[in-house]
């Protein structure tokens, strides 16, 4: 069983605000799927290379070069932004 | 003649033979979406004006007697986790319910220049995650065969819409069966194309190695003919890849047939096992070679899957964090806006940036998306990450090296799309888990990488059953060529 502690730690580090109530039923939850993972311990993989990308496709490159952007495109994309101020987002403090 | 029974085909023929215009064809199907999406709640969003604009625009060049490309005025559906440009797209979630796509996502764009005109966007489960269509934020979709039932998901939109005859064919996303649960459940053709055949730029991510996008269609010659337009490499998505024409000269006679002996255990529904089984039957009677093979690693395949997709679909969803796009708890900054009630109950200001993001994430997403959240920060976090996403990685090796070994033995798989008939609404959705099993049979298939289509089949009681089929990477359009045939023989 996963511990409260634990369910606020991940909750913290997937920045996600949980009631109390939600810890409790997520540490649960949690639990029973972490246990059906249980199952992946019995198979063998000491001899097998990771696969992250199920096509094999390495190093697409291209000419390091910027490219011209509309900039009503721009525009668009700053205006999406739901606090700014003339072309800046705008953040609450960091610290 | 009913105007929203056409497939892509014949629709495409009346048009050019002026049985109708487009905009008569358009018309048709926004009469039939004002009558029933009240009831199935397919569309999220129905764009008239956008729709009737471009099928204008196909009458005009008709009538200038151009030549029109196959989709030229034929009506669609984008599963609203695809971007179209100006219109809101919302990946069935809160935190996005006030989003208004900047611009198109390649196969939008593709489907645009061949002049297909948009209806709207389906309703799907949030970001995709899902397999019934009961977790969209907005409400949940009807199984146009039997309201009691889902229509499955994630997909769940695009699927009912194209089996109730509200769109001829539409697109939908597939991580780990989307598009090929629906399509079995609401009794229409999916296919999830090779990874990387289609672009995924301007699909919203959620596990980025599993996703692609695909067509669902009313037969298996649309869902080609949707391929053939949205396939191909773009230098907007460097994981993209052309997939090969087949010169797959098909004979039912040559064709080896592989029938994985752990995809025909107990837990498959009998019914469903029966008209699969018979469908087989009538393959070998017609020549068909079938083989009994093994995918030995079958077992390990859903918590390989749900390990790898919830660690990337928690990395991809980090972006929503109410500063850049989407919905935001960072306005309660502002007094007299104090009053807002946080999650907990309690009355509270934003008080700095980490505040902005737990409050806005907090309340933005759904359960499930929560809860695979955690899941996938769980499996990546410090003294876990090899225990379960590496360990993961590397049985995805040995699920993809037994494809490799089968289809040296045979040409296609055939599997049940889904070991189940479609299940009631709420049946499955306190117990996450027994929801996870509806995906078993095509999950292995996204680790893998594969293309596979589903097909309707046959029927039991009323309820539609699929008959999965899996092909070689990038041997799309030899799927699409043995589907076609079983199609034929099945219906016969």
């Amino acid at each position: 069983m996963i511990s409260k502690k634990e369910v606020e730690h991940i909750a913290k580090l997937a920045r996600l605000g949980l009631s109390q109530t939600e810890i409790k039923k997520l540490g649960k939850d949690l639990s029973s799927i972490l246990d059906y993972f249980n199952l992946l311990k019995k198979v063998d993989v000491s001899k097998v290379e990771p696969t992250s990308h199920s096509v094999l496709v390495k190093n697409v490159m291209r000419e390091d070069e910027a490219k011209k952007e509309n900039l009503d495109d721009v525009n668009e994309l700053v205006a999406a932004a739901p606090e700014r101020r003339e072309r800046y987002i705008k953040v609450k403090a960091v610290l | 003649m009913n105007l929203t029974e056409l497939t892509i085909t014949q629709a495409h023929q009346g048009l050019l033979k002026r049985k109708f215009s487009a905009l008569e064809l358009t018309k048709s199907f926004l009469d039939r979406i004002k009558e029933r999406n009240k009831k199935i709640f397919a569309f999220l969003t129905v764009c008239e004006d956008f729709a009737l604009s471009q099928a204008k625009k196909i009458d005009d060049l008709l009538l200038q007697k151009r030549e029109l490309p196959i989709l030229a005025g034929i009506p669609c559906l984008i599963k609203d986790n695809i971007l179209v440009k100006d219109i809101r797209c919302t990946a069935g979630s809160k935190i996005l319910s006030n989003y208004t796509a900047p611009y198109d996502a390649t196969v939008v764009k593709l489907l645009k220049s061949q002049g297909a005109v948009i209806l709207g966007k389906a309703n799907l489960d949030e970001f995709a995650i899902g397999s019934s269509g009961e977790y969209s934020a907005f409400g949940k979709t009807l199984n146009p065969h039997d309201f009691t039932r889902v229509p499955g998901g994630s997909s769940s939109g695009s699927a009912a819409a194209v089996a109730d005859n509200l769109c001829v064919f539409a697109l939908g996303s597939d991580t780990g069966g989307s598009i090929r649960l629906p399509a079995s459940f609401c009794g229409i053709v999916g296919f999830k194309p090779t990874y990387g055949a289609v672009s995924r730029f301007g699909l919203i991510a959620m596990a980025s190695s599993l996703d692609q996008i695909g067509a669902l269609s009313k037969n298996v010659e649309d869902a080609k003919i949707v391929f053939e337009a949205i396939s191909g490499k773009d230098e907007l998505d460097s994981t993209s890849v052309e997939s090969k024409i087949s010169n797959f000269k098909f004979q039912i006679s040559n064709l080896r047939i592989g029938i994985p002996k752990e995809y025909f255990i107990k837990g498959v529904d009998p019914a469903v096992k029966k008209i699969i089984l018979e469908a087989i039957k009538k393959f070998e009677q017609m020549g068909a070679k079938i083989k009994e093979i093994s995918l030995p690693h079958t077992k390990y395949a859903l918590a390989t899957y749900y390990i790898i997709m919830p660690s990337e679909l928690s990395a991809n969803l980090a972006r929503y964090d109410g500063i850049k796009y989407g919905k935001s708890e960072i306005q309660n900054l502002h007094p007299p806006k104090f009053s807002k009630k946080t999650l907990a109950g309690k009355k509270s200001k934003i008080k700095d940036l980490l505040d902005v993001y737990l409050k806005t994430r907090g309340k933005g997403f759904g359960d499930e998306v929560r809860r695979r959240i955690m899941l996938g920060t769980y499996a990546l976090s410090r003294g876990f990450y090899e225990a379960y996403y590496l360990k993961a990685q590397k049985v995805r090796t040995l699920i993809r090296e037994d494809f490799n070994q089968a289809f040296r033995k045979v040409d296609v798989i055939l599997t049940p799309t889904c070991p189940t008939l479609p299940f009631k609404i709420g049946e499955k959705i306190k117990d996450p888990l027994s929801m996870y099993l509806s995906d078993i049979f095509m999950i292995a298939v996204n680790l893998a990488g594969l293309p596979a289509i589903s097909i309707p089949i046959g029927k039991c009681k009323n309820l539609p059953v699929g008959l999965q089929i899996i092909g070689k990477g990038l041997q799309d359009y030899k799927i699409f060529e043995v589907a076609q045939t079983f199609e034929k023989i099945a219906h016969e």
